[in-house]
């Protein structure tokens, strides 16, 4: 687990609401908490109590109504849209439920997707992929399409992709729950080796207790709210 | 490139959606191709009629024919290089399905203000010897398998009677668009006939052709020759060749104004059917654009790749009926010869094809492409069921 190290995500009194028509319904109130680089969070709680909601704030792919989110030093709720999509490429990797690739590219090509947003040469980027894709055992596929691959393959793909660009932190949004135990399995412990061999810094969404077994840290939220 | 890759990628993802809408664009652009050319045929008459030609004919209807004398008194008018006269013979070759227009013309002074009609000597010299002889075109010949030298029976309907014609030559057109399947035949068996069978139709003429020096004195001539028959019993109305063809186009212009609104519409039915094609696949993309938003990617990837798509299936679409329109039109002037002698795209009418394809496919991708860069990234990623 990591233990004294500077916090690397620093939330402060965020909250997040949503409208539907007139109604104004709060999804986040207030909520205040530390991720230290290199930890491997798990947030829990029920259906609407607002943890995918939360993510998403972090990740940067959603507006909070009020509070700050800094991410390694940068305080996201303050960029203008089009820098904070060009800090989201290269800081934050996204990891779907239903691993979102998308179906008309190969194993390879969809890694190779943030690379080509930056000014890396196609060998370079070529170098790059192989590599990703061998950490995460799929060196043999790079050349299937989605629907040629298991379920726990393309969330191991998925998993390539979002670690290519080396980011400062992981966002994963139920990353087995589309899978099987075994495949589960499979997916959590690529998450552990990216915790402990690489240092990454996780933010897991999740009901799999197996999966939150295997945070450093569980939180949850309930309507909103932190309560551990 | 990675954008040129998704599109294509994308464009046949579903192929049998692609291929239907690909097929319907190439239909309507064919139609559009065909549409647009029968219009332009309807005013090519016209727009072919010479310069240095006018007609004159009896100025309360075309029905009323003129005194034959009529012909010395123009041959004076200053301007004037050639007078040749005739009929509308209006006969019926074997039944009324095969129509083609005849006419009983002073042949000599008549070919004089046709060069376009062009005759070997041989042939011309046997058909001014021959007042029974006549000439027909090279395509009519063609249709019926006419050779010199066979017998044509005419009925007539205007001048009633079996007319029996020997043909004694098939004249070539000099440019593609000139007449083709017209019959002539001497005015002078018209009259004599008439002479003996119904005599006060005799020494009359349908119409005088005008040959003038220059373009520039068709106005004058033309106010000089109905000056002269102004309050005659038969006052005569002289125009240039084009506008007496739009003399009669215009009767039917209603009709040409309705098929080409037809030819846009169908056009503009493809694109709404095409738009709807473009929304529903964008629809079922909204995730991958937000997944590719997620990863940093902009309007310019997401609204290419989209534009690209439709743009690429339309293309294709207006490609598959450029080329349909070839073997279309040639078919249309080979079993539709009676109505369509001539039946050929312009180089303008296939591109405009294009054009059209194209701009189907622009307007099909302006609410997908809109949709798709302005979707919040959290919300294209939620699923729904």
């Amino acid at each position: 687990m990591a233990e004294n190290k500077p916090p690397i995500v620093d939330i402060a009194n965020l909250s997040k609401a949503y409208r539907r028509g007139d109604q104004i319904i709060p999804v986040l109130r207030d909520i205040s908490f530390t991720i230290a680089e290199g930890e491997f969070l798990a947030l829990m709680g029920p259906s609407g109590s607002g943890k995918s909601t939360l993510l998403n704030l972090i990740a940067g792919i959603d507006k909070a109504d009020d509070g700050i989110i800094r991410i390694g030093g940068v305080d996201i709720t303050r960029l203008p849209e089009a820098e904070l999509a060009h800090w989201r490429g290269g800081n934050v990797g996204f990891i779907f439920q239903f691993y979102n690739l998308l179906p008309v590219l190969t194993a390879f090509e969809n890694v190779e997707l943030p690379l080509l947003l930056t000014r890396l040469s196609r060998r370079e980027r070529r170098m790059h992929v192989e590599a990703v894709l061998r950490m995460v055992n799929l060196a043999d596929r790079m050349d299937h399409y989605p629907s040629q691959l298991s379920g726990g393959q393309q969330q191991r793909v998925a998993i390539a992709r979002a670690v290519i660009t080396d980011p400062a932190i992981l966002v994963a949004d139920e990353p087995t729950g589309d899978l099987d135990r075994t495949s589960a399995e499979e997916i959590l412990f690529l998450m552990d080796r990216l915790v402990h061999e690489l240092g990454k810094t996780i933010i897991m969404v999740t009901h799999d207790p197996r999966a939150a077994g295997k945070a450093h840290v569980v939180r949850h939220l309930e309507k909103g709210i932190l309560t551990a | 490139m990675f954008i040129l890759k998704l599109i294509i990628r994308n464009a046949f993802r579903h192929k049998l959606r692609s291929i239907l809408t690909i097929v319907g664009v190439a239909i309507a652009v064919l139609a559009f191709g065909l549409l647009r050319t029968l219009v332009g045929l309807w005013y090519l008459g016209a727009e072919n009629a010479s310069a240095t030609r006018l007609v004159t004919r009896n100025a309360i209807s075309l029905v009323f024919s003129l005194p034959i004398s009529y012909k010395e008194r123009i041959r004076q008018v200053p301007g004037v290089q050639g007078v040749s006269w005739g009929n509308w013979f209006g006969g019926i070759y074997i039944d009324e399905k095969h129509f083609f227009a005849n006419y009983a013309v002073d042949p000599k002074t008549y070919l004089d203000l046709y060069p376009e009609f062009v005759l070997p000597p041989d042939q011309k010299k046997n058909f001014f010897l021959d007042r029974k002889g006549c000439i027909v075109g090279r395509k009519l010949a063609d249709l019926y398998g006419w050779k010199v030298g066979d017998l044509i029976t005419l009925k007539g309907t205007i001048f009633p009677g079996q007319w029996e014609f020997v043909l004694r030559g098939i004249y070539k057109g000099a440019e593609k668009s000139t007449e083709e399947r017209v019959l002539l035949f001497h005015w002078d068996y018209l009259n004599e006939t008439l002479r003996k069978t119904v005599a006060r139709r005799a020494d009359q003429a349908g119409f005088y052709m005008i040959g003038v020096a220059k373009p520039e004195l068709a106005a004058q001539v033309s106010a000089d020759v109905d000056a002269i028959f102004k309050n005659s019993l038969a006052e005569t109305l002289t125009e240039t060749e084009k506008a007496f063809h739009m003399s009669f186009i215009s009767m039917t212009e209603a009709i040409m104004v309705a098929i080409q609104i037809v030819s846009y519409m169908v056009i503009v039915i493809i694109m709404v059917v095409a738009a709807n094609t473009m929304a529903m696949t964008a629809r079922e993309r909204i995730v991958e654009y937000a997944t590719m938003k997620t990863l940093g990617f902009g309007l310019f990837h997401i609204g290419g790749a989209i534009c690209g798509e439709s743009l690429l299936i339309s293309g294709l679409g207006g490609v598959l009926g450029a080329l349909l329109s070839f073997p279309a039109a040639r078919w249309i002037e080979v079993e539709l010869a009676q109505f369509f002698p001539s039946f050929s795209l312009s180089p303008l009418t296939i591109m405009l094809e294009l054009a059209a394809a194209l701009m189907v496919g622009a307007v099909a991708a302006i609410f997908p492409t809109w949709r798709g860069a302005t979707i919040r990234v959290a919300e294209g990623l939620r699923r729904i069921g």
